[in-house]
């Protein structure tokens, strides 16, 4: 029994389990101030907000784990919501393929980066850049040149902002399906395991006879629609698309999978951390919002929480 | 190898983003409506000097294999920091910009001691003292404001002698005052070195933690003249994360345009500023085209991802595959 339970305390990361210790430290001071912190009404409106920075930081996180990075994540946000709202306003066929549509847009963006990174050899912070320019471009041209619907159809309001059973909104719920298929891609595939080995070292991988270029661009096909994915969620969320929608999830979604324990050097990293690391950006967020303090205060605290917990657990080994 | 095509080849980048620079130049202002004037070239140095700055402050970082996501906040707060203190007396004035400068020192001073000392990530790490130095912009600058020093202001963004840009020559004194003493001394060497290869460079008895620390403070300095410099065009100052986001992307992209390598170790100063002058001169290009403005930010992501895919060609000479993976 109690080399069980050791064996168990070892197989927990240290680093997941540090970052869930933050998140109930967070809860532990943010009830000094309100219990109101401890409801279960609050926990679940944290959550239902958390799902979307969640959705979007799984693609992220798959890019990551590839040791890569997606910077076209705010445009590819903004192109999910654009265009699925878009598709609303063609007429009811449109109305039901709006959310399968915006996704497939971000999907083939999210090809474009994959293609550069693996056939053409870009770095990936170059040619998601690149691409992220593209489609801010499309949209300018878009909403400038068609006037498109921008509100969101009952679908998307639905997915976004609704509630099933027991009043679990139903944002959380398409999260949840989202992570168990990506808990599943990692652990039982051949594909997710490729994505691992691919990140510790592509040559490697190569020579054990992955494709390794096909599932680079795959993943970031994948990332490319969980991104516009989140965009549309997002869109149902407001109940309208804008352009800059997706500015402010780029830099928390990095930190959400880099807290969460993953290396950003890839080949390392759970999704049980990026789901720590998403709730505790959003949790973290929330706080500072509620207890007043300033805007640039809220930045300063944020940028030196997450320098504080990355100095905690996610140093490097001298490599020496 | 012959010598002359060693160095050929060494300096292959900063080469083609002059080349690239002076042809797209060209097509702009001969297309110009005004002509090739000097109040057209002035207009085009002012804005091209701000990026070329900020695109210097970021070769440094990414010379040492690293990437600065904070050079645009640096930028932001020295820019919000310049329009409250460079006003008044000439004594207040020069006070002021030292403290401008000093303040950007620091910044580039805790990036590199996180990184270094700390051993995360440079790629997290600039983001998070991104918002740091954000928070701290917006604390000064709620509202956008303040002004600065006219007459400075005046003389250098205005032109000398009626022709030449005075932006200009200020941004080659930079070059020469701190760019050229770099690249030639033992510590410049040593960045480069730890660019190529950390470990390598290590065993050499290079002073590697000295030598990044050093690149990371060069470049907090130079992200402080490029705010001091946008205060100088705009007379005031604003906390815009908007302006601080698209600087640090921009910043990367006129990298990368002018020669370096993301990978560290090699490419030049000099590279990054024609490839920040280039990019900022597509941006420009379809205005003097006179089609729709709608249509420019596609035109320029349509030109960035162009360019950036034109690297691709030394895909055709690599023989072994397994060359691609590395």
């Amino acid at each position: 029994m109690n080399t069980r339970a050791g064996a168990l305390w070892r197989k927990v990361d240290p680093a997941v389990a540090t970052a869930f210790g933050c998140i109930v430290l967070l809860l532990f001071l943010g009830s000094l101030y309100s219990s109101s912190f401890l409801s279960p009404e609050y926990l679940l409106q944290q959550l239902k907000v958390a799902s979307f920075l969640g959705v979007i930081a799984t693609g992220m996180m798959l890019v990551i784990l590839l040791g890569q990075i997606d910077l076209s994540v705010p445009w590819v946000v903004a192109v999910g919501g654009m265009m699925s709202t878009a598709a609303t306003g063609w007429g009811p066929t449109g109305e039901a393929f709006a959310i399968p549509f915006g996704i497939l847009c971000g999907v083939a963006l999210g090809f474009a980066n994959g293609f550069g990174v693996a056939y053409l050899r870009i770095p990936s912070m170059i040619i998601t850049l690149a691409v992220n320019a593209v489609a801010q471009g499309l949209m300018v041209v878009h909403t400038g040149g068609f006037s498109p619907q921008d509100s969101s159809s009952a679908a998307m309001r639905f997915i976004a902002t609704g509630h099933t059973l027991l009043g679990v909104p139903n944002a959380l719920l398409v999260w949840a399906v989202v992570g168990g298929a990506t808990v599943f891609l990692l652990s039982r595939t051949t594909f997710g395991r490729a994505i691992y080995g691919i990140g510790n070292r592509e040559r490697a991988a190569y020579l054990s006879g992955i494709r390794t270029q096909r599932v680079v661009l795959l993943t970031f096909a994948i990332a490319g629609g969980l991104s516009a994915f989140g965009g549309v969620l997002l869109a149902g969320y407001a109940s309208k698309a804008a352009q800059a929608m997706g500015d402010a999830y780029l830099l928390p979604s990095i930190a959400a999978v880099v807290l969460g324990g993953a290396s950003i050097l890839g080949g390392r990293g759970s999704y049980i951390g990026t789901i720590a690391g998403v709730i505790l950006i959003t949790l973290l967020q929330s706080i500072l919002s509620v207890v007043q303090i300033e805007e640039a205060g809220r930045q300063v605290i944020y940028g030196a929480v997450i320098i504080a917990m990355l100095l905690l657990y996610g140093r490097e080994k001298v490599a020496r | 190898m012959k010598d002359w095509r060693y160095r050929l080849s060494e300096h292959r980048g900063t080469l083609l983003a002059f080349v690239f620079f002076i042809l797209m130049f060209v097509i702009y202002a001969s297309n110009h409506p005004a002509g090739f004037t000097a109040n057209v070239v002035q207009t085009a140095a002012n804005k091209g000097v701000l990026l070329a700055l900020v695109a210097v402050a970021q070769t440094f970082v990414v010379l040492t294999a690293g990437i600065d996501l904070s050079v645009g906040m640096v930028f932001v707060l020295t820019n919000c920091l310049a329009s409250a203190i460079v006003v008044g007396s000439p004594a207040m004035v020069g006070l002021g910009i030292v403290g401008v400068l000093l303040t950007g020192l620091i910044c580039g001073a805790i990036n590199g001691a996180i990184v270094i000392y700390g051993r995360l990530q440079p790629i997290v790490t600039t983001i998070a003292t991104g918002a740091v130095y954000f928070g701290i912009a917006l604390a000064m600058r709620p509202v956008p404001g303040g002004d600065v020093d006219s007459d400075l202001s005046d003389a250098l963004t205005g032109r000398l002698f009626g022709v030449l840009p005075v932006s200009l020559i200020a941004l080659f004194v930079v070059v020469l005052v701190i760019w050229v003493p770099f690249r030639r001394s033992a510590i410049g060497r040593a960045t480069y070195a730890v660019g190529s290869s950390e470990v390598a460079a290590y065993m050499s008895g290079v002073p590697v933690q000295a030598a990044k620390f050093f690149a990371y403070v060069l470049s907090g300095l130079i992200a402080s003249m490029a705010g001091l410099f946008l205060t100088f065009i705009t007379a005031s100052g604003e906390a815009s994360a908007a302006n601080g986001g698209s600087y640090t992307l921009y910043s990367i992209a006129a990298v990368v345009l002018g020669g370096v390598s993301l990978f560290g170790g090699s490419g030049s100063a000099i590279g990054a500023i024609f490839g920040a002058l280039m990019f900022r001169t597509i941006g420009d290009l379809l205005f003097v085209f006179d089609l729709d403005p709608l249509w420019q930010p596609l035109f320029q992501g349509v030109v960035l991802l162009a360019a950036v895919c034109l690297g691709s060609v030394r895909l055709f000479q690599i023989r072994n595959r397994l060359d691609l993976f590395e």
